[in-house]
């Protein structure tokens, strides 16, 4: 076999995986050009000029940046909400052994692997049937955002706690810090970066869920749903600014997560 | 009141029985808040989904509704809607199949090969999902368009005939559900690969005769897990969505998730809790049947 | 390595109270048992470590030792029993109230502070305000100095295991406990710390109480060491004594090699027992005999025994086994080791050291074995031979 071909056959498989890596950016890439769009009317979804006007006027359609700023209470709070009571279980799950953790485990896991639409769907049933029905809005939206967020915050967590040493509490509580010391000086410490993983991970699925939402908004709007109402009808440029800003900004953050965790050893 | 400030108060009263009583006690305090929300708002809300499913049909929000055991909702809604109901479970198949070839490679190069790049490579796997989801689905609109460069170079290559389009169909109704649910894939499937000690493929290697063989033997086996995982996380929410077909496709590409959320949205009920039940059933029969085969009860 | 003269340590803010009590004292465990589930780990123990003494807890990996070592830490609570320091009984408190501090296996440097907080940690939870000058001082002395700002991640196995000593040491603790700290270091870096543990040690004058597995190394550094099995301590004693005269099979397997043969007393002559082995005699001194009648173990260590080619006469009340014969031979540079099959079936083991002026011998060349009495030493036949022997497939311990 040629140089050249040993060469493709070792690296066959990055080479395949940095063609799916592409696939996975295209569509991303398509959102960051066309922030830049200037359609030509209002029904064109199409590439045809170049702006600055988007980035300069992103809340020139109506609705937009109310919808961006309701997403954003909602997920703040879902998120608060959400890490606060699943930190508490994934302590409760790997720190301690009680009858029925195994059922347990299983009872946290099942939101994650239930279609949105029978999350949704039986939540509305909910509510309608205890008379909330005309009160959708607000709050029955982050009931439900805390609810499917709990699950992950959950396991991340978890996955983080599991992987700590717990000599390491013993061994300080050997040097003269009691249980709350040890707590806030070792374990809170050492479990932090999972908590804030599972924070922000709480945070992009409550901003970007769309099923359950759209199912018990009632007549409030996440920004979500103004991308799906603007879908059929027109679509202003400046939604893929909102898309394309919010990339940036977990960009921002998981690179700076990354650089900071090399610049300080492990 | 922190968890170990729990911990505390309750081996500082005097010598308890033993001490795995008091901890006990803590772990229910500790599950008690989070575990009554996913009661109030998980469980009870699939109760009322049920219930919701044995309603009479001809109630409505307004005049409300009535319980009347009314099993003929099920038969009602899965005779106008099996088609759908029957294409949801077999695009999300294909879009799993697809996650699957495409996914494994990706986290195995991750797992194995990526070396420093490890955890860039996974930050930019997981970075487009910060992006809102719909943005993303419309943006295959854009390059899936009649006009766009895709069709262009497909039609070029002659995969596309010349008449052929890519929108509308059911190929991009599930490439949108493979991208989706790719990250869903590929970081289950990267976490089981990463734990693969790798002196093990090594063992492999020396034993057996060459690298596809030990991947089927070893690689494959050990790595099981991981997809089983990934696969339960992208089947059962593809089953359910509706955004792609409803953006990419037509109403021959229609989903249940559609027929759902329209049935709710206009009011009709108890059909719609009684696709959602039956989704939800079929979901758990083929899962447990799956999970069952696959031999792996450790899922998280 | 000398320690500081610092003024003896304050009471810890979060550390005993209670009534003033004396500062020294021996450790003392009565009755100590822990069960774990259905498990019996510790097994009614009975323990007396001397003020200051270096004290090794010996035994194969299960054998309740490290669990031992936790309940004196504070870190496990015993099932039942007693444990006292000086006159301060110690056994239910939290182990931040004990004056007892642990070197443990794995060393548990917190990986998210750096090594001068790691030493800090005890002096600042105790509320000592002028920590800084102690900490660079210690630091020095474990021949760290200059490195309080790296993390422990960046250090070698063997700088850990510095790191985790100046931490416990740091706090002038009545009792010093180490979880065998040394298993995870090269060879030529354990016995270098071995010393230098010792070495410390004798200077700060603290009790060390030494968990390990290794029987070199426990009877390289301590004073007295209490061998374990199974949560019973099988023997306690200096070194020479345990090796000298073990009181069981266990601990004459344990440590070093022995040869136990299937024998039975038939008399007595003056200070001496005469056993039956297989129809020879064999004297041993009454005092090396734990029991006195009935069917034994007649044990010997291989290092004491010598061969001679066969039909040699010995004349110095040597006791003789006659008519064996060479089955093995490895030479390892300091000794020869033989392994002669007796005229009843039994391999006994000979370490002959090459001092190059004894006869060397080959396979399949006829042998006497020959020993001094005052070598021998007696074993009740109800326990197990096998006991204590260290798998050849075990490579970690005695299994």
């Amino acid at each position: 076999m040629t140089r050249a071909g040993r060469w493709i056959r070792r690296n066959l498989i990055m080479m395949f995986a940095l063609l799916v890596l592409l696939y996975l950016f295209a569509p991303i890439i398509v959102v960051m050009l066309m922030s830049f769009n200037q359609p030509k009317s209002k029904l064109s979804y199409t590439f045809d000029g170049f702006t600055w006007e988007n980035w300069q006027h992103p809340c020139r359609p109506f609705g937009l940046c109310d919808a961006v700023s309701t997403s954003l209470r909602i997920g703040l709070l879902a998120t608060v909400i959400a890490t606060a009571l699943g930190t508490l279980m994934a302590f409760a799950m790997v720190r301690h052994r009680f009858r029925g953790r195994s059922g347990t485990n299983l009872f946290i896991f099942l939101p994650m692997a239930t279609p949105e639409i029978v999350l949704g769907s039986s939540l509305l049933a909910l509510f309608v049937s205890s008379g909330f029905g005309g009160q959708l809005g607000f709050w029955t939206v982050l009931i439900a955002h805390v609810m499917f967020c709990l699950s992950f915050v959950v396991v991340t967590v978890k996955a983080r706690l599991t992987g700590m040493d717990s000599r390491l509490e013993q061994a300080a509580m050997d040097l003269y810090a009691n249980e709350w010391q040890t707590f806030w000086r070792i374990t809170f410490p050492l479990v932090f970066p999972g908590i804030l993983a599972a924070a922000l991970l709480s945070f992009s699925l409550s901003f970007d869920d769309f099923i359950i939402t759209n199912l018990n908004a009632g007549t409030t709007v996440t920004f979500p749903m103004f991308v799906w109402g603007s879908a059929q009808r027109d679509i202003p440029p400046q939604i893929n600014v909102v898309g394309t800003a919010m990339f940036l900004l977990a960009l921002v953050l998981v690179l700076g997560g990354e650089l900071t965790r090399r610049r300080r050893v492990r | 009141m922190s968890a170990v400030g729990q911990l505390g108060a309750a081996t500082a009263a005097p010598p308890a029985k033993t001490e795995r009583s008091g901890r006990r006690f803590t772990a229910y305090l500790l599950l008690l808040p989070g575990g009554l929300w996913l009661l109030l708002f998980f469980v009870v809300p699939l109760v009322s989904l049920l219930a919701a499913s044995l309603y009479d049909p001809n109630g409505s929000i307004e005049s409300g509704f009535k319980m009347t055991w009314h099993f003929q909702n099920f038969a009602d809604a899965m005779s106008d809607y099996a088609r759908p109901f029957g294409r949801s479970l077999w695009y999300s198949l294909i879009t799993t199949v697809f996650c699957l070839v495409l996914g494994y490679p990706l986290a195995y190069a991750i797992a194995m090969k990526a070396g420093r790049w490890k955890n860039l490579m996974l930050a930019l796997v997981i970075a487009p999902f910060f992006t809102s989801f719909l943005i993303r689905t419309l943006s295959w609109k854009l390059l899936l368009s009649d006009n766009g460069f895709v069709v262009d170079a497909l039609k070029w290559l002659h995969i596309l005939g010349p008449d052929g389009r890519l929108l509308a169909t059911t190929a991009a109704v599930v490439t949108g559900l493979t991208y989706n649910f790719l990250p869903f894939m590929v970081l289950p499937l990267y976490a089981s690969l990463e734990r693969i000690d790798p002196r093990l493929i090594e063992a492999g290697g020396d034993l057996f005769a060459g690298p596809l063989t030990t991947f089927r033997t070893v690689t494959l086996p050990l790595s099981m897990p991981g997809v089983v995982a990934g696969t339960l996380l992208t089947f059962i929410p593809a089953a359910g969505d509706y955004i792609n077909a409803q953006l990419l496709g037509t109403p021959k590409q229609r989903m249940i998730g559609n027929d759902i959320q329209r049935l709710f949205a206009a009011g009709a009920y108890p059909t719609a809790a009684a696709l959602s039940v039956t989704l939800m059933a079929a979901i758990v029969v083929l899962v447990l049947f799956y999970v069952r085969r696959a031999g792996t009860e450790e899922l998280v | 390595m000398t320690m500081p003269a610092t003024s003896p340590t304050s009471p810890p803010r979060s550390g005993p109270e209670t009534s003033p009590t004396p500062r020294s004292g021996d450790l003392v465990l009565t009755g100590i048992s822990k069960d774990f589930g259905g498990q019996r780990a510790v097994d009614n123990l009975d323990l007396t470590v001397p003020e200051g003494a270096f004290f090794a807890l010996l035994g194969p990996s299960g054998c309740g030792k490290t669990t031992t070592l936790r309940m004196v830490a504070g870190l496990e609570e015993p099932s039942a029993g007693r444990i006292r320091l000086g006159e301060r009984e110690i056994t239910r408190l939290r182990p931040y109230k004990r004056p007892v501090n642990t070197v443990f296996q794995n060393y548990a440097l917190f990986p998210h502070l750096d090594i001068f907080e790691n030493i800090a940690f005890g002096l600042k939870r105790r509320g000592v305000k002028d920590f800084k000058p102690k900490v660079d001082e210690m630091l020095d002395l474990v021949e760290l100095g200059g490195y309080g700002k790296r993390r422990p991640g960046q250090l070698s196995g063997g700088q850990q295991q510095r790191v985790a000593l100046a931490r416990a040491l740091i706090n002038r603790p009545q009792v010093l406990l180490l979880d065998e700290p040394l298993g995870a270091l090269d060879l030529k870096l354990r016995r270098q710390m071995q010393l230098e543990l010792k070495r410390i040690q004798t200077e700060v004058g603290i009790t060390f109480v030494h968990v390990t597995h290794d029987q070199e190394e426990a009877m390289t550094m301590a004073d007295t060491i209490a061998v374990m099995n199974a949560g019973v301590i099988e023997q306690m004693g200096t070194p020479t004594e345990l090796y000298d005269l073990p009181a069981t099979t266990f601990v004459a397997n344990f440590l070093g090699q022995s040869n136990l043969v299937r024998a039975t007393i038939i008399g007595q002559a003056d200070q001496n027992l005469v056993v039956d082995v297989h129809g020879r005699k064999v004297t041993v001194p009454l005092p090396r005999c734990r029991v006195t009648e009935g069917d034994v173990w007649m044990g010997v260590r291989p290092e004491k025994v010598f061969l001679a080619r066969a039909g040699t006469e010995q004349s110095n009340g040597a006791n003789q086994l006659r008519g064996a014969v060479v089955t093995d031979v490895s030479y390892v540079g300091v000794s020869t080791q033989y392994l002669a099959r007796l005229p009843w079936d039994q391999e006994l083991t000979v370490f002959e050291q090459n001092t190059g002026a004894r006869d060397t011998f080959t396979v399949g060349d006829a042998v006497d074995l020959h020993w001094q009495p005052s070598h021998t030493f007696v074993l009740d036949a109800e326990q197990d031979a096998r006991a204590g022997v260290e798998k050849v497939d075990d490579p970690g311990g005695a299994g």
